[in-house]
């Protein structure tokens, strides 16, 4: 079972970490994706983060694989995060013509956990806005 | 010179390893590296998807003042050039940036097509001194 191809996906707490250390070939990019979809489905993960900083390029089939997985991640209700892309495979991305889309991008682990959280939290309450949000509106209101 | 034969797709990679490999020791700085190993991935998959096989040469400049990749096919060729050359057109699979793409990451690109017959690509990059 154990494809020494495939890279590892991890899970903490509410979150998939994807560190990606090897120079990626397109099979490769296709299966990563499909594997990070499935985590998602089975841990039913919020966020996903994909640490890049070891990718010294990113063509448009790499590029494109990372923009879809996120679109299909989202409609997961998972949201992603690429982390620590070079410089020099920024610079080369936008000369590519090739833009990432709506993609969250932070620059470390640290920040793109930190972004996650807050997309997480802000998605919490916007699902739970019921009588607390009222409570406060009736407050302001009475209060002199 | 150095020739990476493109049959499978990991050869892919190999290309963009090598070609990456001569711009750096050609003195090219990381930016630039980026750029040829990004430009010749996207070209060498053309001709990976486009003729099945072909060929990658990758060759130091005169006096060594850059780097020349030539990708060989013998392909289907490219009907029209200028609609291959817009940017998201592609006829296959791909994402329509391969050729465009690769030209602004290059210094010269030059297209050699024939329906039917083949495509030849070179591109450029120039080392500023």
């Amino acid at each position: 079972m154990l494809n020494t191809n495939s890279i590892p996906i991890l899970k903490l707490k509410d979150f998939l970490i994807v560190s990606i250390q090897t120079d990626l070939h397109d099979r490769m990019a296709e299966q990563l994706q499909q594997d990070i979809l499935d985590r998602i489905s089975k841990t039913h993960a919020k966020g996903v983060l994909i640490d890049i900083s070891a990718l010294e390029m990113v063509d448009s089939f790499i590029g494109r694989a990372l923009a879809d997985t996120a679109r299909m991640a989202s409609t997961l209700d998972a949201e992603i995060v690429i982390v620590g892309m070079q410089p020099a495979v920024a610079i080369t991305l936008v000369e590519l013509g090739l833009s990432l889309g709506d993609v969250k991008t932070a620059i470390n682990l640290d920040e793109g956990h930190e972004l996650l959280q807050q997309a997480l939290e802000e998605k919490t309450s916007e699902e739970q806005p019921s009588e607390e949000g009222l409570a406060e509106e009736a407050d302001d209101g009475g209060s002199d | 010179m150095t020739v990476v034969q493109i049959r499978e797709e990991q050869d892919i990679v190999r290309a963009r390893t090598t070609a990456k490999k001569t711009a750096q020791g050609l003195g090219f700085g990381l930016v630039d590296q980026t750029r040829i190993s990004t430009a010749v991935s996207e070209l060498a998959r053309n001709v990976y998807l486009y003729a099945g096989e072909g060929e990658v040469h990758i060759e130091e400049l005169n006096n060594r003042h850059g780097i020349r990749v030539t990708f060989i096919d013998h392909g289907p060729g490219i009907e029209d050039v200028d609609l291959a050359m817009k940017d998201g057109w592609s006829s296959v699979k791909a994402m329509g940036k391969g050729l465009p793409g690769a030209k602004r990451l290059s210094d010269r690109m030059e297209i050699h097509t024939e329906p039917g017959e083949g495509t030849t690509v070179t591109i450029e990059k120039w080392l500023s001194r």
